[in-house]
């Protein structure tokens, strides 16, 4: 057991005690005396007990364990088990075994390879389990006579990560082929590249102690042999980029490599084969293995575009429960539902298709769609949307819209349009290829003019001499290094970028739009108001520790006590109230109906100000009087006013854009200081899109930050989208930044990450290009043969190496206090 | 110096043996993943159990 020491001045007794799964604090009335394992929660109980069943307790001797509460969803997951899923995700192989990939959430840290891997010691029948942690994807194979994927997706669901099935297995698959090839080309063109530097310096040694004539022309012709297969094989993109930006009549940056390769490799077979002159082989050998290695890391930098079917397939439930004519029910595939059909939905469920209710009366959850947190109630007649989610009535539904054609549907489409339309960030380096290609060419024929009167036998290689040296290789490497070491150290913060090109617009100041629900407040229930006497306080945290209801942690939140008394006798009624004796009196909190039937009297009234009606009360009586009140609400995130103030400072310009009522969203944005006139409240999905697109045709670059699904579409159409710690699905999918850590601090790092890459990015592209003014100063006065060249050429490209990994970029993040 | 006509093929066909093994390892995928095995190593800090045991060991 594991103390929490704290700077309370009790000391008598341990103030706080530590969950033996997640090391989080234990509430004080789930605290077991005496025992050796305290748990915060049942879902780490139910995850400790399955570790320890199966003989893993190493993990508890992790040096570094996941810090999160385990969220068990509790699903049945049958649907895996169904034709249809087993058909688009589960691939059946020769020796009988079945695999699959799974989309795990909540996998972040090296203690969840160990758990994840272990699975198979879990569930027998479980052959194998791998975790890509970077991508959060298991690959699962195990026997179908031993064990089934609803068993094992319970199993991982017990242990905290949820798993979805991944969609894109085909696109990741050609992805991975394309970097797999592009490895092999760096590789053979790294080996070359190598060995012709070998073969170098043994000829630029021997113009110093003497060679012999017969073994420098075998070097010459073993180097020829060499560099034309690197030319013709990896160095082919380069030649293949140059033919389409001539063709397509656009300057591209593989037009002056191009060029290089060429008459260095051209130049260098004919002086070989003339068997006097200098050859460029080294130089162009090195060239092509330094720029493949650019190209490769800006090509895992990029990211896979969002795919709508595949997103709506994910937001909605894969199977229905359809109503036949003669009233009975039996599950069906959700892609075999059609408009017209009735659906059953049970109480939790979701909602798979767009629909009217035809029976019953129940609660929906529809903040998917809206932002707005707070259930609906839907009668006879009311419409209902797919993806919503249904709380605790069963209801009949008549199905109106299916599939693609539902709400959900159409905005997933939106969002894919949105992420199709979006210009890619323009890079630096390429806008400068233009301009470079120019004055490069330029450059080289008033060299040969200039020389050619001169010495004519050297004006040729002087002007080779000057494509090569100017060859763009450290400024080819400069953007893609600078850029994906500064997004591994975010990853490191917690600031997960999916696309490295985004820092260029995060880095200058421009319009930030952001969400209220979830993104400026924290989303969740906390208390607003209390009114009543101070001293009631302790005994309505003795009952609340009892549990773990939204509430009961809102209260432990606010009201950080440490001498908690104990309560006794505690009864809870579910979605009422709690009661529980603390130091001999009677303690009721809960609704003020349930409260009222059991208590007399009435709360202090409220003060002077206007009453929130946004707010939810909880009454509190002890011994049969009610005392207090307290308002629970949704607060505004603690960093949120400091984090934007910040912001605002820098430069960015401030807006609200939300889906809740105006009331809220004003009195939230009021709260970080942004003026009325840049909020909007009741903004549904497809308004925000509107919204965000208006911005963008203005000229302005729009960085929006949201949360949900209803979010979702407009950070695709913005400059960059940025989803908050704990977003949707579909939200992390349209988003080029997810924040890891919760809070809008994080933001203000991102930003100050992305202006200080970009600094450094510029200090890069301007070291490179000072490195080709020289070199090309140089090669026009006469200065630079060969040899030299080859050792100028890969020290440019050091020196931007160097830079790029030692500049500060991302800090690492703070340790955050629990 | 004409041992040079033996070294020189001979290193360029350890070079080339070298290229091949690097394609071997990079077309089977040994690459694609270049963060989970780094932890992966890290956290194997106690023998693991073979897979194919039919039955979950008891708890310790």
């Amino acid at each position: 057991m594991a103390i929490i020491t704290t700077d309370s001045a009790s000391g008598t007794r341990p103030t706080a005690v530590a969950c033996t799964h997640c090391t989080l604090p234990v509430p004080a009335g789930l605290v077991e005396p005496g025992a050796t394992d305290q748990y915060c929660c049942a879902g780490c109980r139910t995850a400790a007990a399955v570790i320890r069943q199966a003989g893993l307790d190493g993990y508890y001797r992790l040096p570094e364990r996941r810090d999160r509460k385990v969220e068990v969803t509790a699903r049945a997951y049958d649907d895996y088990a169904h034709e249809s899923f087993r058909a688009l995700y589960v691939r059946p192989r020769d020796d009988g075994l079945e695999s699959t990939e799974l989309f795990l959430s909540g996998v972040h840290c090296a203690s969840c390879v160990w758990l994840v891997e272990r699975v198979p010691l879990i569930l027998p029948g479980v052959r194998h389990a791998e975790l890509d942690v970077r991508r959060a994807l298991a690959h699962i194979t195990w026997d179908p006579a031993e064990v089934t994927l609803p068993q094992i997706a319970r199993a991982l669901d017990q242990l905290g990560y949820a798993p979805h099935p991944f969609r894109g297995a085909n696109r990741e698959a050609l992805r991975l082929a394309e970097e797999r090839s592009m490895l092999v080309n760096i590789g053979v063109a790294f080996a070359i590249a190598m060995n012709v530097m070998l073969l170098a310096l043994a000829t630029y040694g021997g113009w110093f102690s003497g060679i012999e004539r017969e073994f420098e022309q075998l070097f010459r012709w073993l180097s020829l042999a060499l560099t034309l297969p690197a030319y013709l094989g990896p160095g082919r993109v380069f030649l293949r980029g140059a033919w389409s930006s001539i063709r397509l009549r656009r300057l591209h940056m593989d037009l002056p490599v191009a060029l290089a390769l060429t008459a260095g490799m051209a130049r260098g077979a004919v002086n070989t084969v003339a068997g006097s002159g200098p050859i460029y082989f080294d130089g162009v050998a090195t060239l092509i293995f330094l720029l493949l290695t650019g190209r490769w890391l800006q090509h895992r930098s990029q990211r896979a575009a969002a795919d709508a079917a595949e997103l709506q397939a994910s937001l909605t439930p894969s199977t229905a429960r359809v109503i036949d004519t003669d009233g009975t029910v039996h599950e069906m595939p959700t892609v075999g539902v059609m408009p017209g059909m009735a659906v059953h939905v049970r109480s939790g469920d979701l909602i798979p298709a767009d629909g009217v209710v035809t029976d019953g009366r129940s609660h929906v959850n529809a903040a998917l769609l809206t932002g707005e947190s707070r259930p609906v109630t839907v009668t006879v007649g009311a419409t209902v949307y797919a993806g919503t989610a249904n709380l605790d009535a069963p209801l009949t539904v008549c199905v109106t819209a299916t599939g693609e054609a539902t709400r959900v549907g159409a905005l997933m489409r939106e969002l894919e349009a949105s992420a199709a339309r979006r210009a890619p960030v323009v890079q630096l380096a390429d806008s400068l290829a233009g301009w470079f290609t120019a004055v490069v060419l330029v450059l080289a024929a008033a060299t040969w003019w200039f020389w050619a009167p001169r010495d004519p036998a050297n004006a040729l290689d002087h002007a080779i001499a000057l494509l090569i040296v100017t060859c763009p290789c450290a400024l080819a490497l400069a953007t893609p290094l600078a850029i994906s070491v500064a997004t591994g150290r975010a990853a490191r913060a917690g600031l997960l970028i999916k696309g490295g090109d985004v820092l260029e617009a995060l880095g200058t100041p421009g319009v930030l739009v952001l969400d209220k629900t979830g993104t400026i407040t924290e989303g969740r229930a906390g208390l607003s108001e209390w009114r009543g006497d101070d001293a009631v306080r302790p005994l309505v945290l003795a009952v609340e520790a009892h549990v773990n209801h939204p509430l009961a942690t809102a209260f432990r939140r606010a009201w950080p006590l440490v001498d908690v008394p104990d309560a006794s006798d505690v009864h809870v009624t579910v979605g009422a109230g709690i009661a529980g004796t603390v130091r001999g009196h009677r303690v009721l909190v809960g609704r003020p109906s349930w409260v009222s039937d059991r208590a007399v009297g009435q709360p202090p009234a409220p003060g002077a100000g206007p009453v929130d009606d946004g707010l939810s009360p909880v009454w509190i009586a002890v011994d049969g009087a009610v005392v207090a009140e307290a308002r629970f609400g949704d607060p505004v995130r603690a960093d949120a006013a400091a984090s934007l103030a910040t912001l605002r400072a820098a430069g960015w310009q401030l807006r609200v854009l939300s889906g809740d009522a105006p009331a809220a969203v004003h009195a939230a944005a009021r709260a970080v200081g942004i003026p009325v006139a840049d909020v909007e409240g009741g903004a549904d999905p497809e308004r925000k899109i509107a919204a965000v697109r208006a911005m963008i045709a203005r000229g302005e670059r729009v960085v929006m930050v949201g949360d949900g699904v209803n979010d979702a579409a407009a950070m695709a159409g913005a400059t960059v989208g940025v989803a908050v710690h704990g977003g949707a699905e579909a939200a992390l999918a349209a988003s080029d930044v997810y924040l890891g850590t919760p809070g809008l601090a994080p933001l203000v790092r991102l930003t100050d990450g992305a202006a200080r890459t970009m600094a450094l990015l510029r200090a890069n592209v301007v070291l490179s290009i000072l490195y080709n003014v020289l070199g090309a100063g140089f090669t026009m006065a006469g200065y630079v043969d060969p040899a030299i060249a080859a050792v100028m050429m890969p020290l440019s490209s050091v020196i931007v190496v160097a830079t790029s990994w030692r500049g500060r970029t991302f800090d690492p993040a703070p340790e955050t206090p629990q | 110096m004409s041992v040079l006509y033996l070294v020189l093929p001979a290193s360029m066909l350890l070079a080339l043996g070298a290229v091949l093994a690097f394609r071997w390892a990079a077309r089977r995928g040994q690459f694609d993943d270049l963060d989970t095995p780094a932890w992966r190593a890290v956290m194997d800090d106690e023998p693991r159990r073979k897979l194919e045991e039919s039955s979950p060991p008891t708890p310790t």
